[in-house]
């Protein structure tokens, strides 16, 4: 059942669709020429970037006018709803490309290269001596006579009860604060909502931090690099893809607070907020998964 | 408007002959599935033609109902829609009828599927590995123990496929099924067969043993197989793998265990004698001789027979400063590989390198005209 | 720019100039754009096949080299797939599914844009890797490693487009579902929806659930290339295999995203010519949507000579056969359908009859293929290409051809030229079997797909489908010279347009309004399709 009380809103033809496919295409014309190693790439990739940004401002700008000057109407609210729910499931599944990569790895081709089950002949023939551990620390190449791998050996990984703990705490205290958030923002209380995800942007950005600490140790004192062979390759896409979505998310919060504390949302009426703080939950769950398979077991 | 209608009806018979001949035909002409020489692949050949009447059985079912109300229910013929939606119990015939006929379908597949992983009690292994573009066959037990060679596409069918190339593919015999050093097995043997790759996927694919399967670097499938008659099979590789996919044909002789053993001994002989071709000082013409063949064999795919190379791809040989350099480079190059270039190190022995080195730096504008001796390639390793 | 507007005020004014389609909201004009972008996909697409077909007419290499046309076969593949057949069926989803459920337009009209314009600039990207260095991807649609890691300087540009594509899609899914959940009239419940509509939604989730895993897929694949990772390569402790399970669980159900808006579109055809209600509407809602769930289960039947372990293969072998019985379930219900009515054939009739034909015969051929130990024989054999072209080419190229017979007259006001149309129909049906079915003998009597050059015992039947195929690529004209002359003129349609037409969207003029339904119409069971 559909809820067209109201008469239907159309938004009018608008410029920053097309702005936003240039400013893609352009990052990725630069992007491509960049890996393929021209420096001019570089320069092209900085453009489409600032060019999406400049799209996302644009765009969400005219958004905000609109919410603001009332012309949506719950129908509207609700097709946000259905956009946003469903652009999350789409991570979700982006994310779970990379979770099950991690699993058939650990769980198949590892053991198959250490001559469990049917990878008895590919052990025997190919990497005699290669055996299958968890973490990988070194891989089946350098277990051959000649040892001069494409890969470097991990020296050790990194241990879940240290900084990946404290993300972890960190993290889902960021839940909590922006749930409280939520609480005063449906009481009307203006000064705790804005404190609260205060506390929330701080927390996002602490666990950037340490990741970033975390990377800085694990290259120059651990060896553990995207060039280390799968261990490092599953480590660092997964951990690396979800550091940049704390760091979208934490963004887009910063974003929600500084339109709180110009009093955009209303007790009732808070899609924005609530579109980002369903991102920041996601955030945090892909994190749970993470933190338990990546790290600790 | 008569004649649309006959269209139509003609569409809706042509439908279900097309199908019919299609049964008929593959059951007696040549194009269909082999029989195979072996008991996988004969009762593989058996499942198909199962299922293959199977589905002709229930497309004639089917398109025959199709053509009927076309034919009959037509508005020009007076037929009047009837209103019905629904029948609970029509649904649930036509779903639990090929229920049925799926299962009946799935419990030989199954027997036969684990009839093909028992790949255990083999007398003998061969590996097979496959490289861009060619097999390299390691016997590695038994009578064979030891041999160990790569077969690629016969010369002349690689001169027949270059593009312009004058030579008309069907006066040669087997066009693409040729190769320059056939694989040797004895019958009535129970083989496994090792499958890996040195670079990309290949899938190796003789049709008469009744499987294919993948070689995928880094990993070796296990299978096997049981010869029953001797002969001549020809296959080819099955997995896209650049740009000679369609260039890498296997052929493969089955032998009685009697032929097997004299082949055997004359291989290991061949082999040592190659061995002791390295130690010593080889003369120019030689080397040039030699050298042509490792050339077409191993080289023309990617740097072309005229040694211009691919545009963008492959760097032409004619002119090349590498060719025309140092000695020392261009060997530890071909030893090593770079990129895209192959290393030909564990491709290649000392003789061959020293003798494709030679043919090239005397070949085509190539100035240098300098002789390369086995002993400096086995310096250079 | 931007400015907020309610939409009664806003009348029947349309935007002009170039700016009517660069900025457009309205679903119409993008509908329009999708249609247009997607033929000319298809032609380039086609082009691209002619030339498969000129180079296998003969053994020996005449007009490509081998490389060139592994490039020709791995682009003709994806321009077929994301730039013809999944455009097309957004764009009749942009203009149909608004109108059908009583909409004024789509629930997000701006994004709906941005899905749209993504598209050229993404071919863009892909086909400008015909002028790098190393040439255009040729690894194969499926772009397998290690094989698609040895591409030149295309190799992040192949990347990035179907990182592109894949954003594209996931946006015109999610505003799919948007609309279908949210914009419904009062009284159109969800068992009163259009199939075609029903197949849509199903359809969106299946894109919103695989494009990411694809993006996932390349992503990997990029950082294996740029940035050392070891994914797909057993000396780190990867596996190359493990791009193939990702890609096809993406794959999969990619072509049943293909296949299930030609289903939904003869779902809407058959009952119109048979004038009889569709049989089983709600078994045909539920079979469609087993279809989808089973698809997420049956991925590893593209690699059952990879070499799983028996317990693998076996489950993807039942799992595979099961999908039979809910198509199966279809394909009786359009039988019974047309069982007992009164037919005529007008040509989106006819096509409907071709799909219901012999994309059964595809499926077939499939189900063979389903079976482990004879796909070890089969497998990366003409007999597939034979497969997947008939469900593919007559299985949906047809079904979206009868879609745009259907429905041109509402578009455009006009009634199209019914001979043209007939002549369309039986030249692309004649030529199709010629060209594919011919396939299969080849395939089983051992012709590997994806080379330029083959033995001779297969000259004959190539040349025989060399020939079907350049007819029906002529046959294609007709398409054009029908459609253009039907937007030029012809007689005027009526709103119903077609005798036993049912459904919102002939409620409304031919051609319909800007804005489809300005105030919504009340949907009674009465008036509800189905
Ligand atoms: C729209 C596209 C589409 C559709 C709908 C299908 C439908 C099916 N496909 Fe196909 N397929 C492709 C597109 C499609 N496929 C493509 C593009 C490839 C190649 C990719 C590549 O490698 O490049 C491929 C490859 C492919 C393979 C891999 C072969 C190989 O590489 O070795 C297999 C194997 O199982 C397969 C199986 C099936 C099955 C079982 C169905 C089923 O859904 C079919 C079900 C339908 C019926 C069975 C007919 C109707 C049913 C009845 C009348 C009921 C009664 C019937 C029985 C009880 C038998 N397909
Ligand atoms: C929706 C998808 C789709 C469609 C519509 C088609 C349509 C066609 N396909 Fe394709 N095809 C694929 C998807 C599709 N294909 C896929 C997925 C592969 C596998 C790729 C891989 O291996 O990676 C493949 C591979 C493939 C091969 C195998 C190549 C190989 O393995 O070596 C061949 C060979 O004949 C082929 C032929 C054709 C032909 C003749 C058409 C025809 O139907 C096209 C007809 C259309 C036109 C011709 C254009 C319109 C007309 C004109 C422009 C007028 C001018 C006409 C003339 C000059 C004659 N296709
Ligand atoms: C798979 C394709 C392939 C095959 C087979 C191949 N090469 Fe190469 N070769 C290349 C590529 C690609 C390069 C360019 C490497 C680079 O610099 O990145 C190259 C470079 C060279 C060069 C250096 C040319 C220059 O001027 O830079 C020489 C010499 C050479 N190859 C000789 C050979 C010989 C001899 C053989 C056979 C024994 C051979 N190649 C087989 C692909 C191939
Ligand atoms: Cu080797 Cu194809
Ligand atoms: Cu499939």
């Amino acid at each position: 059942m559909s809820n067209s009380q109201d008469a239907y809103f159309i938004p009018e033809p608008s410029r920053w669709p097309i702005v936003g496919t240039l400013a893609l295409f352009t990052s990725f014309i630069g992007g491509g020429m960049m890996l393929n190693g021209s420096g001019f790439g570089t320069f092209i990739l900085g453009l489409g970037v600032a060019a999406v940004v400049y799209m996302f401002s644009g765009w969400f700008s005219d958004v905000i006018g609109e919410s603001l000057s009332g012309s949506y109407n719950k129908q509207v609210d609700i097709s946000f709803r259905w956009g946003m729910s469903w652009f999350i499931f789409s991570e979700v599944m982006f994310f779970a490309a990379f979770f099950g990569a991690l699993f058939y790895i650990r769980v198949l081709s590892v053991p198959w290269l250490g001559g469990e089950g049917a990878g008895f002949p590919t052990n025997e023939f190919l990497w005699p001596d290669f055996q299958a551990v968890w973490p990988l620390l070194t891989t089946p190449d350098m277990s051959l006579a000649n040892p001069d791998s494409k890969y470097m050996a991990i020296k050790e990984v990194i241990p879940a009860f240290d900084v990946p703990l404290i993300n972890t705490i960190l993290l889902l205290l960021s839940g909590v604060t922006i749930t409280f958030a939520h609480h005063a923002l449906k009481k009307d209380h203006r000064a705790p909502l804005c404190w609260w995800l205060a506390a929330t942007v701080l927390l996002g950005f602490v666990f950037v931090y340490f990741q970033v600490v975390e990377y800085q140790h694990a290259y120059h004192e651990l060896d553990l690099t995207m060039e280390s062979g799968v261990y490092g390759s599953t480590f660092f896409m997964l951990t690396g893809f979800h550091g940049f979505h704390v760091t979208m998310g934490a963004t887009m919060i910063l974003v929600i607070l500084f339109r709180s504390m110009k009093g955009h949302f209303s007790a009732k009426d808070h899609f924005a907020f609530e579109g980002v703080a369903w991102y920041w939950h996601f955030v945090d769950v892909v994190w749970l998964g993470l933190y338990v398979f990546v790290y600790w077991v | 408007m008569s004649v649309d209608k006959l269209k139509q009806a003609v569409f809706g018979l042509v439908a279900v002959s097309l199908f019919l001949v299609s049964g008929a035909v593959l059951a007696e002409y040549p194009l269909n599935l082999t029989e195979g020489v072996t008991p996988t692949s004969q009762k593989v050949y058996e499942l198909h033609m199962a299922i293959l009447y199977i589905v002709t059985a229930i497309g004639i079912a089917v398109f025959g109902v199709m053509a009927w109300s076309i034919f009959y229910h037509r508005k020009s013929k007076g037929a009047v829609a009837a209103q019905f939606h629904h029948s609970t119990a029509a649904e649930i015939t036509w779903t639990v009828i090929p229920i049925l006929i799926l299962v009946g379908m799935a419990i030989p597949a199954t027997k036969t599927l684990v009839f093909m992983e028992k790949t255990g009690g083999a007398d003998m292994t061969l590996k097979v590995t496959g490289y861009q573009w060619k097999w390299k066959y390691d016997y590695l037990d038994g009578e064979g123990e030891g041999i160990s060679f790569f077969s690629a596409l016969s010369e002349r069918d690689y001169e027949a496929s270059q593009k312009n190339s004058g030579i008309d593919p069907s006066t040669i015999e087997n066009y693409l099924r040729n190769v320059n050093n056939p694989v040797v097995l004895p019958v009535d043997t129970k083989i496994r067969i090792l499958t890996t790759a040195a670079d990309v996927i290949h899938a190796w694919w003789v049709p008469a043993l009744g499987w294919k399967r993948d070689a995928v670097p880094g990993y070796i499938n296990d299978n096997w197989t049981y010869i029953e008659e001797p002969g001549v099979y020809r296959g080819k590789c099955t997995e896209l793998c650049g740009q000679n996919h369609g260039f890498m044909p296997i052929v493969l002789h089955a032998v009685s265990k009697e032929e097997y053993s004299v082949w055997a001994e004359e291989q290991k002989s061949l082999q040592l004698a190659a061995a002791d071709g390295a130690s010593r000082e080889w003369s120019k013409d030689e080397l040039l001789e030699k050298g042509k063949s490792i050339y077409s064999a191993n080289c023309a795919s990617c740097h072309q027979a005229d040694g211009n190379g691919i545009e963008g791809l492959f760097p032409a040989l004619n002119g090349s400063g590498i060719v025309n350099g140092p000695q020392k480079d261009m060997i530890n190059l071909l030893l090593n590989g770079k990129n895209l270039m192959p290393a030909f190190k564990d491709q290649l022995n000392d003789t061959d390198i020293a003798a494709v080195i030679t043919h090239e730096r005397n070949s085509w504008e190539n100035t240098v005209k300098d002789v390369v001796q086995p002993s400096d390639v086995k310096a250079g390793r | 720019m931007g400015e907020a507007v309610i939409h009664e005020d806003h009348h029947d004014h349309k935007p002009t100039g170039i700016g009517r389609w660069l900025f457009s909201t309205n679903h119409k004009d993008i509908g329009t754009m999708y249609l247009v972008f997607s033929l000319i996909m298809f032609f380039i697409g086609g082009a691209m096949a002619m030339v498969i077909r000129a180079e296998l007419f003969q053994p020996g290499l005449q007009f490509v080299d081998p490389q060139f046309y592994n490039s020709m076969t791995t682009v003709h593949a994806l321009v077929m797939i994301f730039g013809a057949v999944m455009p097309a069926g957004v764009g009749l989803a942009n203009w149909m599914i608004p109108m059908m459920i009583g909409a004024p337009d789509m629930a997000m009209p701006r994004m709906n844009n941005m899905s749209f314009w993504i598209l050229p600039f993404a071919f863009t990207l892909l086909l400008s890797t015909f002028f790098m260095q190393g040439g255009a991807p040729a690894g194969g649609w499926t772009m397998y490693p290690p094989l698609v890691l040895q591409l030149g300087d295309g190799f992040p540009f192949l990347i990035f487009a179907v990182h592109f594509l894949g954003i594209s899609s996931i946006m015109g899914a999610i505003n799919i579902i948007a609309t279908v959940f949210n914009m419904r009239a009062p009284g159109m419940t969800f068992m009163r929806l259009p199939l075609f509509v029903w197949t849509w939604i199903i359809t969106a989730f299946l894109l919103i659930a695989a494009m990411p895993v694809l993006a996932g897929a390349v992503t990997m694949l990029l950082t294996d290339r740029f940035f050392g990772t070891a994914f797909f390569d057993a000396a780190g402790g990867g596996d190359p295999v493990l791009f193939q399970h990702i890609f096809w669980f993406f794959g999969h159900p990619e072509v049943y995203i293909l296949v299930l808006p030609s289903f939904g579109i003869i779902s809407q055809i058959i009952p119109t010519f048979a004038r009889k209600p569709l049989f089983g509407y709600a078994s045909m809602v539920y079979a469609t949507a087993s279809i989808a769930f089973l698809s997420f289960f049956v991925w590893a039947h593209h690699m059952f000579t990879v070499g799983m372990p028996l317990a693998g293969e076996l489950f993807f072998m039942y799992a595979t056969m099961a999908i039979a019985v809910p198509t199966g379930v279809k394909v009786f219900n359009w039988t019974a359908t047309m069982w007992r009515g009164s037919m005529t054939f007008e040509t989106p009739m006819l096509f409907a009859i071709g799909v219901l034909f012999m994309f059964t015969l595809g499926g077939f051929s499939g189900l063979m293929m389903g079976i482990t130990p004879v796909d070890f024989q089969y497998h990366d054999t003409y007999f597939i290409v034979a497969h997947f072209h008939y469900v593919l080419v007559p299985g949906i190229v047809f079904g979206i051809l009868g879609g745009v017979y259907y429905w041109l007259p509402k578009w455009t006001g006009h009634m199209y030229d019914e001979t043209l149309g007939k002549w369309h129909f039986w030249a692309s049906t004649i030529s199709v079997n010629v060209l594919f079915f011919p396939m299969h003998f080849i395939g089983l009597a051992g012709m590997p797909r994806r080379i330029p050059d083959y033995s001779t015992q297969f000259t004959d039947w190539n040349m025989i489908i060399s020939i079907g195929g350049f007819g029906f690529g002529l046959s294609q004209l007709f398409l054009v010279w029908v459609v253009i002359k039907c937007i030029r003129g012809g007689k005027k349609a009526s709103n119903e347009v077609w005798e036993g037409a049912q459904g919102l969207e002939f409620t409304l003029p031919s051609p319909p309004p800007f804005h489809s339904f300005t105030t919504p119409p009340i949907v009674t069971n009465a008036t509800a399709h189905s």
